[in-house]
């Protein structure tokens, strides 16, 4: 079935075209270029400083709680910050909830072991506009953008990215 | 090293998103929905979809019956980015959001065209578009389109330099 889907999307490619245009909405901030700082609350209300971080290798997630490819990539984020914490690894989830209550229910729900923050609209734009879920942005040590990861990405192509960040000089 | 490296890139239907002939798309969403469950995006009837492209022409059209559009995700994501003149409703993926939706529609004539989208994930996995369907189907209307959107509001549409707005 995937094979003749396949077949049939393949002949699509001889009418593809690409499309350029402006925008009044912010595009995302690029590689080598730095985070955009932001304090937000934690699920706790506590506040958090992404620039706090600096020195650790960041792995920012943005998700919510009923974003389905998110419940599928959480359980792996939750194993990399157990793994690869000791060394330097801190990934900080961006919860783009409406509300806390249902971010609070999922994390409690998965035993997530990283911090949550809310996040909101303005968050969203900051990082290029957060039109669909999951995104991530992996941030080296010096608090540089790295890399940029839309949609539930294969967990070994993250760990062996982060891994590459922690034995960057 | 900068990449966008992407698991959905890898899948059939991310890929279909890189092609724009509506046709061969929801021929391929076709084939695919036989093995999905009932309450996924993709048990909606094709005949039931709308494809950005066919929308934008449409609300450029003069002369045409303009669709009441509802946007049935989140609202950080709808703050952010959304069609201009559609409304939101809230994620009916909950039995609230389905209730906001009931109640926006309840004075209606059952003949009003309708078009419903969200666009938070890619169209597999969205959570919201089918159970606003369902509702507005068991209400009674008859004239409802569901917005396909491959992979998110953002790529198929925002990208795509289709008309939006941000803001409430």
């Amino acid at each position: 079935m995937l094979i003749v889907a396949v077949a049939i999307v393949g002949t699509g490619a001889a009418v593809y075209s690409v499309r350029h245009h402006t925008s009044q909405f912010a595009t995302s901030p690029s590689a080598n270029h730095m985070a955009p700082d932001f304090i937000l609350p934690q699920l706790d209300g506590q506040d958090l400083r992404l620039s706090s971080y600096r020195g650790k290798v960041v792995l920012l997630d943005f998700w919510a709680s009923w974003c389905e490819p998110c419940r599928v990539e959480t359980p792996h984020l939750i194993e990399l910050q157990q793994k690869y914490g000791d060394r330097g690894l801190q990934i900080i989830g961006v919860s783009m909830d409406d509300s806390a209550d249902p971010a609070r229910a999922f994390y409690q729900q998965f035993h997530m072991n990283y911090p949550v923050v809310m996040g909101n609209a303005k968050t969203g734009e900051l990082y290029g506009g957060v039109l669909g879920l999951p995104i991530g942005f992996l941030i080296n040590r010096d608090g540089r953008i790295h890399a940029k990861h839309i949609g539930a990405t294969d967990p070994a192509v993250v760990e062996k990215e982060i891994a590459t960040l922690l034995q960057a000089p | 090293m900068y990449s966008d490296n992407d698991f959905w890139m890898k899948s059939p239907m991310r890929i279909a998103a890189k092609y724009q002939k509506s046709t061969i798309i929801l021929a391929a969403i076709a084939i695919l929905s036989v093995a999905q469950a009932p309450g996924q995006a993709t048990a909606i009837p094709t005949t039931r979809l709308i494809n950005p492209e066919e929308l934008v022409k449409l609300l450029e059209a003069s002369g045409k019956e303009k669709p009441l559009m509802i946007q049935v995700g989140s609202h950080v994501l709808f703050s952010q980015a959304h069609i201009p003149g559609s409304e939101y409703i809230g994620p009916t993926s909950s039995e609230s959001g389905v209730q906001q939706l009931r109640k926006r529609v309840e004075s209606l004539p059952r003949t009003k065209f309708i078009v419903l989208y969200c666009g938070c994930c890619p169209w597999g996995h969205c959570p919201n578009v089918k159970p606003a369907d369902d509702a507005l189907r068991a209400l009674g209307f008859s004239n409802v389109k569901v917005l396909y959107i491959a992979d998110n509001f953002g790529v198929n549409w925002v990208d795509k330099g289709y008309p939006a707005a941000k803001g409430e």
